[in-house]
């Protein structure tokens, strides 16, 4: 009986540090909202909240792709130059020609992020070559494909359709599109990796990758899905991004990889795989979102805000080391008074 | 059916004419210069259960690795109800039927226990959503089945290893699994839990499944299974039924040769305390441990897997932190967690993992000989190749290492041979007492009796030994005396004319078995 009554506490345990997690991230955004809003009261005006949603949105997308990628004990760094090169290809295809719908643009964005994620996906888990070096070497390389194609050209807001334009501003009972796509992308994906079989098994394969080889989980092909995956989405993001600022360079969303990182991270996804949400990395997402608003707010310098986001960063993932070891100490405790 | 390699390879007629479930036939396995499997066969029939015996690196892992679909043969075949098959990956053999339980229980740490049973094959409700109701109670149910006390939704993270065993236990059950092999699963369970898993296991035999039982545990063998198969180095000896062998019988076939051989223990002259460890204590993994090793001794630490052994070593070492308790060398107090100071008073130590903790993996002989003392190599602030090299040459002689150019990487080595660079790079340290665990893992017969050698004749310069073994004739062929852990705790003490299988077994299960 003491196992179980054991058993359950040391659950309870673990389910608090998860949900502390992301009721700590709540509780940071409340308090920087309460303490900006103190300084300036325009921080919560229509426009003011409407914009932090409008840019937290494209980035909780990448996190949401990151955090699918993350869990599997993996990492890319390629998204932002996937944004990149999505956002001014579309934008050139459909300058090209005005009668192009939105849906195609949406469908050409999205083919192109998932064969960038393919590459990606292939190298990794058949060429078991590791991830941070192969979409490091993506992240170059489709920049340059980016740069190769711009050759120094920009897109304007005023060459694409008026659709697309009103997708990345326009709103329904006054709720913009952008963040509603960001969250039905979150519930979607977080639903399914919870409560669907195939998506356990991206927290099995991070959890322990070769007990989820001999358990028979299909390793290479669910690896190869994520970034499939990651790519598709930033694709989408991509597609969104150019809907909202319409003037596109080549260099669109250059350095965002290192951000989403850190959304997904401070989010509470284990950069060592196997535990976490997209629930919470979103959270993560919209926190860094919040603090480059607030800091403009309160006229600090924007050289602080990655300083900020750094410590951040440093913050989350020792809090996640104490706890870690703090949880391994109380269960050796308990092993060792209840017996085995 | 095909006849395997060699005619005399046949393991003997099925009990009712019926093929068997599963078999091998004349199958071989190599991993790079090492050959695992020779041409082995064997026959696993419904409602039999079968053991396989065999020394440490005899090739019964890889044996079940091959039958679970991890490794593919070189040679020869794998059939299932008299048809050839190929598994293609675990997937392949579990969908066949095969349930394997591995020697190290393989745990997804950051799901829930029942996750970790149904991962894969979880209960579906609705659109294929997954019911976590129905898998926590069936998960309830399995347990209930093997009666244990463990609660389906709390997570794997910090489950003893004896609680991980019966985790994947119950993954097996739930498989409904035609063919069951259990490698090694008793290691680390206690009287009761073993009687209760054997009830398991019989209950299931009984329906019609076919059970492969690996255990170094003679005892278990002989209560459990009907039929037996031994391997040594990598071929297949013999196959039989159990009545009618004897211990003796058995052990023969898994060494054959003369124990005097494989032990060559030299009488030594045992000197003054060397080692002495006083009640040591690190909470939840080992409690008030106390032992002395003295120059010219052997001392052996015994116990089930999971007692705490390597964990002693590593806190004596300096690796883990202690958290009461001391530890002296040659009368001096040792700081804790500080592998430095521990190195400079003349503690060495060689870990049980030589792949992950001994050796770098890629570099060669020479610098992994060389990277203990660099101290000594250098000439100035760099250090001397040519001094490297002299060491190397003259550890790689006196070790009899195998080896053709003192350049190569090590992982090129087999196993007995990159033992001895082990070795090498911690005598070269000219240590006074050496901590080596688990010092012939995986090292086949004839490297192993020359390690023994070694270790004798270390002990007889003067060397004090502290030897952690699992292999229990290694324990009573080499030790002078033989400390017994069991959950942690030192429970034991045997000199060597009173250690048998028997006593040691005793002491380390709790004097249950």
């Amino acid at each position: 009986m003491s196992t179980v009554t054991a058993g359950r506490s040391t659950r309870n345990l673990v389910d608090l540090v998860f949900r502390a997690r992301e009721l700590s991230i709540v509780a940071a955004l409340a308090v920087l909202v309460i303490v900006t809003v103190g300084v300036n009261g325009n921080f919560l005006s229509e426009q003011g909240v409407k914009d932090i949603f409008l840019n937290a949105s494209i980035l909780v997308l990448l996190a949401v792709g990151q955090s699918v990628v993350v869990i599997t004990r993996n990492i890319d760094l390629s998204v932002g130059s996937v944004v990149g090169l999505v956002a001014f290809t579309v934008g050139d295809f459909l300058a090209a020609d005005h009668g192009r719908g939105i849906v195609f643009a949406v469908v050409l964005g999205v083919a192109i992020g998932a064969l960038c994620g393919l590459v990606n996906g292939l190298l990794v888990s058949f060429g078991r070559v590791p991830a941070l070096v192969v979409t490091l070497g993506t992240l170059y390389v489709i920049q340059g494909v980016d740069h190769y194609i711009a050759h120094g050209r920009q897109i304007n807001a005023v060459d694409l359709p008026p659709a697309l334009l009103s997708l990345g501003n326009g709103t329904v009972f006054g709720v913009p599109y952008l963040p509603m796509i960001a969250v039905l992308v979150m519930l979607a994906v977080g639903y399914y990796l919870r409560s669907y079989a195939s998506g356990r098994d991206f927290y099995a394969i991070g959890s322990s990758p070769e007990a989820a080889a001999l358990a028979g989980v299909a390793v290479r092909r669910r690896v190869m899905a994520a970034y499939l995956f990651s790519g598709a989405l930033a694709g989408l993001a991509g597609v969104l991004w150019l809907s909202r600022f319409g003037t596109v360079v080549a260099d669109a969303a250059n350095g965002w990889e290192l951000q989403v990182v850190s959304a997904v991270v401070v989010g509470g996804v284990a950069i060592t795989g196997g535990v976490g949400t997209v629930y919470g990395a979103a959270l993560g997402a919209l926190l860094l979102t919040t603090i480059t608003s607030a800091l403009v707010v309160l006229k600090v310098s924007p050289f602080w805000q990655q300083a900020i986001t750094g410590a951040l960063l440093l913050l989350a993932i020792s809090v996640d080391r104490l706890l870690a070891l703090r949880v391994a100490r109380v269960l050796r405790r308990r092993n060792s008074r209840h017996g085995s | 059916m095909s006849a395997p390699g060699e005619g005399e390879a046949s393991p003997g007629p099925p009990p009712d004419g019926a093929p068997p479930v599963l078999a091998l036939a004349g199958v071989s396995k190599a991993f790079g210069a090492v050959q695992a499997l020779r041409e082995v066969s064997l026959n696993l029939y419904a409602g039999e259960a079968h053991a396989l015996a065999g020394e440490n690196g005899a090739g019964k892992s890889t044996l079940v690795k091959t039958l679970a679909g991890v490794h593919r043969p070189d040679a020869g075949q794998v059939l299932l109800d008299g048809e050839p098959v190929e598994f293609g990956s675990p997937a392949d053999a579990q969908q066949a039927g095969v349930a394997v339980i591995y020697q190290e229980p393989t745990m997804f740490p950051d799901l829930s226990v029942a996750e970790n049973i149904f991962i894969g094959r979880q209960p579906k409700a609705a659109l294929r959503r997954i019911d976590r109701r129905a898998m926590h109670g069936r998960a309830a149910e399995l347990f209930k089945r093997l009666g244990v006390a463990l609660d389906p939704e709390q997570p794997a993270r910090g489950l003893s290893i004896a609680d991980q065993q019966l985790v994947e236990i119950a993954k097996a059950l739930s498989r409904d699994a035609r063919v069951l092999i259990m490698d090694e699963p008793t290691a680390a369970l206690s009287g009761n839990e073993v009687t209760r898993l054997f009830n398991v296991v019989k209950a299931l035999r009984e329906q019609g499944c076919a059970v492969l039982f690996i255990s170094h545990r003679l005892d278990e063998i002989f209560e459990l299974c009907q039929r037996v198969t031994t391997l040594r180095d990598g071929g297949w000896i013999a196959s039989e039924p159990v009545a009618g062998l004897t211990h003796d019988d058995l052990i023969r076939r898994m060494v054959g040769r003369d124990l005097d051989n494989l032990y060559p223990k030299q009488e030594t002259e045992v000197g003054e305390v060397a080692l002495k460890v006083g009640r040591l204590t690190r909470e939840g993994v080992f409690t008030d441990v106390s032992f002395e090793v003295r120059r010219g001794e052997i001392v052996a630490l015994a116990g089930l897997v999971g007692a705490g052994r390597s964990e002693v070593a590593r806190a004596v070492f300096g690796v883990d932190r202690w958290d009461a308790g001391t530890v002296e060398v040659n009368g001096e107090r040792l700081p804790p967690a500080s592998p430095t100071a521990a190195m400079s008073a003349g503690l060495a130590l060689v870990p049980e993992d030589r792949r992950q903790q001994g050796l770098v993996m890629d570099h060669s002989i020479e610098r992994n000989i060389g990277i203990t003392g660099l101290k000594a190599l250098r000439r100035g602030p760099v250090i001397s190749r040519a001094a490297e090299r002299d060491r190397a040459r003259d550890w790689a002689i006196r070790l009899q290492l195998k080896f053709s150019r003192l350049s190569d990487a090590v992982n090129v080595l087999s196993g007995g041979n990159q033992q001895k660079v082990v070795l090498g790079k911690w005598l070269s340290t000219k240590p006074d007492v050496l901590i080596i665990d688990e010092p012939t893992r995986g090292i086949d017969v004839g490297t192993k009796a020359e390690v023994h050698r070694l270790l004798s004749q270390l002990a007889a310069d003067g060397l004090a030994v502290l030897m952690i073994s699992s292999d229990l004739p290694e324990v009573l062929g080499m030790a002078d005396r033989v400390l017994v852990m069991q959950e942690g705790r030192l429970v034991a003490e045997i000199p060597r004319e009173r250690a048998t299988e028997e006593s040691v077994m005793t002491a380390a299960t709790g004097g249950t078995s």
